[in-house]
């Protein structure tokens, strides 16, 4: 750690391993509820566990990328950072926001929460990801203004990197993004066209220059290539990742009401957003490659290259399977958006927090690069459980959904969603053996952060 | 990369490329919101159905229904649903209320959300306008 005021990280990282576990404790509960459909019913209703599963996701991630901006931006500006007291007043801000929006979820019925929380003032309740209520979406706008008044002052009157700048752009407009969030016309077509512009122009838009970003400085970090090199191809990258993300909004706009015509823009250009997922990869292991240094915190290292492999496996590889219009026609909607959905986000976001997590942590904790031998084996053996686990969940969500697609939507006679879903149990009983061993990684992966050891010394 | 392609150029590539393809997304956009009216048939979009939308929005029902295809994938398609039960605002009043307390065991089940009649028209009434919107023939067949 070079700058006193990167310690401000630290707290961000413990928060979102925190909810990290929430998140998939209410995964497998979900998982469970799929193949024994009373289970904690009426307690936890299924939608109930999963709004908590799916915040809780959004909202780790949000701390695993604030936290790498309050790590990143003094080092890359050369300056502390402008205030690292505001930085720690919004970190207590948007944890108390979202433990008391989890809360509200699992205490009282989600109706209720609409009604005390004032949803009838300004309706942005109810609608998938964004189920929040309006309060706490206010909330995270002001946290979220107030990091980007904290880190652009800090830019303003530190050095200015290619890398910070794109960073600096992608949480910018994932904040200017969250704002369609307040639009919910009473016009269900217009509702959803806009309702895409938060969540597909988060994680196939601004969401990548924030992975490009991180994924740069951890590899300048770790393999002292040149930056002059490293800066060109994050640019390239994020061009292809906006050219064709952009447009690329399109593969939702098929059959939500939208004029025929987007079937061709959304299949034209979707099918082009795996190339900067590619580009990643090649990248990165270009990167390793001409290193100068062989950095001791091989743990770091592992999770910066499985990063782009598995987003370009669940990114690119399952979403252009299901992004061409004539197939989506077909997978709309089924447990095939479900496979890609989890792939995606748990390999291009997921994992880059953990890349930048299992990079500065040890240098938070006062370490010289890296921690003991014994712990880096203990993550590592977190890696590799959590990420095979999430192939086989993909794999299996994948095998339902093909069947499902077959039964339900194929076949001459086609049968009736819930009859399907029983014929299909079988997969959903094996991804809940995948989740559970998801777990267990997830367990590893915390206790890794417990064992000592002599640690790594820093090389040259 | 080549040495003649410089870390600039690429910077222009970036901002000039995005730019263009966000102002070309807006003007699609406009044009879209323009073409609307005669695929959502808002002249239809009554004050039960707006009810209707805010039943379906303050009982979560997106948490386990897909509508249009886009939701959860734990219970059926709704967007069709008006007409998979032959065209009845009944049928569906009649389903929503007889949900059991204490849900079916072993099964997947619906919750009781306890709704006002004026609710359950609403609700009906928003289901059967969705049906009617132009989807480009989506979903494949009647079973969503
Ligand atoms: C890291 C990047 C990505 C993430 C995190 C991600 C995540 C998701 C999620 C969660 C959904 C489901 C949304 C819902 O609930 O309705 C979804 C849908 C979809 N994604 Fe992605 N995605 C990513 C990249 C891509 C890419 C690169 C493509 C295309 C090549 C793609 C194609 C699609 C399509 C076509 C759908 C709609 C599926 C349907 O019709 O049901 N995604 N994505
Ligand atoms: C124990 C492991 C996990 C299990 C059993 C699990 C299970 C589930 C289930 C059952 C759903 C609801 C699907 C539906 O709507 O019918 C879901 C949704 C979702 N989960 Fe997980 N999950 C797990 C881990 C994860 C992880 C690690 C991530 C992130 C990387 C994740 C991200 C998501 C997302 C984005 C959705 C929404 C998907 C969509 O709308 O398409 N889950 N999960
Ligand atoms: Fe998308």
């Amino acid at each position: 750690m070079q700058y006193q005021s990167q310690a401000v990280a630290k707290p961000y990282f413990i928060a979102a391993i925190g909810l990290f576990v929430g998140q998939i404790v209410f995964g497998a509960i979900l998982g469970l509820q799929y193949v024994m459909g009373d289970f904690l019913f009426p307690e936890i209703p299924f939608n109930v566990a999963r709004m908590v599963h799916t915040n809780l996701l959004i909202v780790w991630l949000l701390f695993g990328f604030m936290g790498a901006a309050y790590y990143m931006v003094p080092e890359e500006t050369e300056t502390e950072l402008y205030s690292p007291k505001l930085a720690l007043i919004l970190f207590w801000v948007f944890l108390a926001a979202g433990v008391l929006t989890i809360i509200g979820y699992l205490a009282v019925p989600y109706a209720t929460l609409a009604q005390i929380t004032g949803n009838d003032l300004l309706p942005t309740m109810g609608r998938e990801f964004l189920e929040q209520p309006t309060i706490t979406k206010i909330g995270i706008v002001i946290v979220a203004l107030g990091m980007l008044f904290n880190i652009s002052m800090t830019v303003l009157k530190g050095r200015k990197t290619a890398i910070i700048m794109v960073l600096l752009l992608g949480l910018w407009g994932l904040a200017i993004f969250f704002l369609f969030s307040f639009y919910n016309p009473e016009n269900l077509v217009l509702d959803k066209i806009f309702w895409w512009w938060v969540v597909h122009l988060w994680v196939e838009g601004v969401w990548e220059l924030i992975l490009g970003s991180i994924l740069a400085f951890v590899l300048i970090k770790m393999t002292g290539v040149d930056r002059e090199i490293i800066e060109k191809w994050l640019y390239v990258i994020i061009a292809m990742a906006l050219i064709s993300g952009i447009i690329g909004t399109g593969h939702h706009y098929f059959w939500i009401g939208t004029p025929e015509y987007w079937q061709w823009w959304g299949s034209i250009f979707s099918a082009i957003e795996p190339i900067p997922f590619f580009m990643m990869v090649i990248f990165a292991f270009n990167m390793v490659n001409k290193r100068k240094r062989d950095h001791p915190n091989k743990a770091a290292m592992l999770w910066a290259m499985g990063t782009p492999v598995m987003a370009f496996l669940g990114a690119g590889v399952w979403g252009f399977m299901h992004t061409l219009a004539p197939v989506n026609y077909y997978t709309h909607g089924t447990q095939i958006t479900a496979a890609h959905g989890h792939m995606a986000f748990y390999g291009a976001y997921v994992m880059i927090v953990l890349a930048i997590i299992s990079y500065a942590m040890p240098l938070l904790r006062g370490r010289a690069a890296g921690n003991s031998k014994k712990a880096q084996i203990v993550e590592m053996w977190s890696f590799w459980l959590m990420t095979v686990s999430m192939v086989f969940i993909t794999l299996f969500l994948t095998g339902a959904g093909i069947l499902q697609v077959w039964l339900q939507r194929i076949n001459e006679n086609p049968m009736g969603f819930m009859e399907v879903q029983d014929k299909i149990a079988i997969f959903y009983w094996m991804r809940e053996v995948a989740g559970v061993i998801f777990l267990i990684g997830l367990i590893v992966y915390v206790t890794s952060f417990f064992i000592g050891g002599d640690e790594e010394e820093a090389s040259s | 990369m080549s040495e003649k392609f410089t870390k600039s150029m690429a910077r222009n590539i970036f901002y000039g490329g995005s730019a263009f393809f966000f102002l070309f997304f807006i003007a699609l956009t406009v044009d879209t919101t323009a073409k609307l009216p005669e695929r959502d048939h808002r002249e239809n979009i009554t004050e039960q159905v707006v009810l209707g939308k805010k039943v379906w929005e303050v009982n979560n029902c997106i948490g386990c229904h897909t509508l249009l295809g886009e939701g959860a994938y734990f219970a059926p398609e709704l967007g069709n649903v008006y007409k998979r039960f032959g065209n009845s605002k009944e049928a569906i009043i009649g389903f929503i209320k007889s949900r059991p307390v204490d849900g079916i065991p072993g099964r997947r089940s619906m919750p009781q959300f306890n709704l006002s009649d004026e609710e359950l028209d609403g609700i009906a009434e928003f289901l059967k306008w969705t049906s009617e919107i132009n989807t480009a023939n989506w979903p494949p067949n009647i079973e969503g």
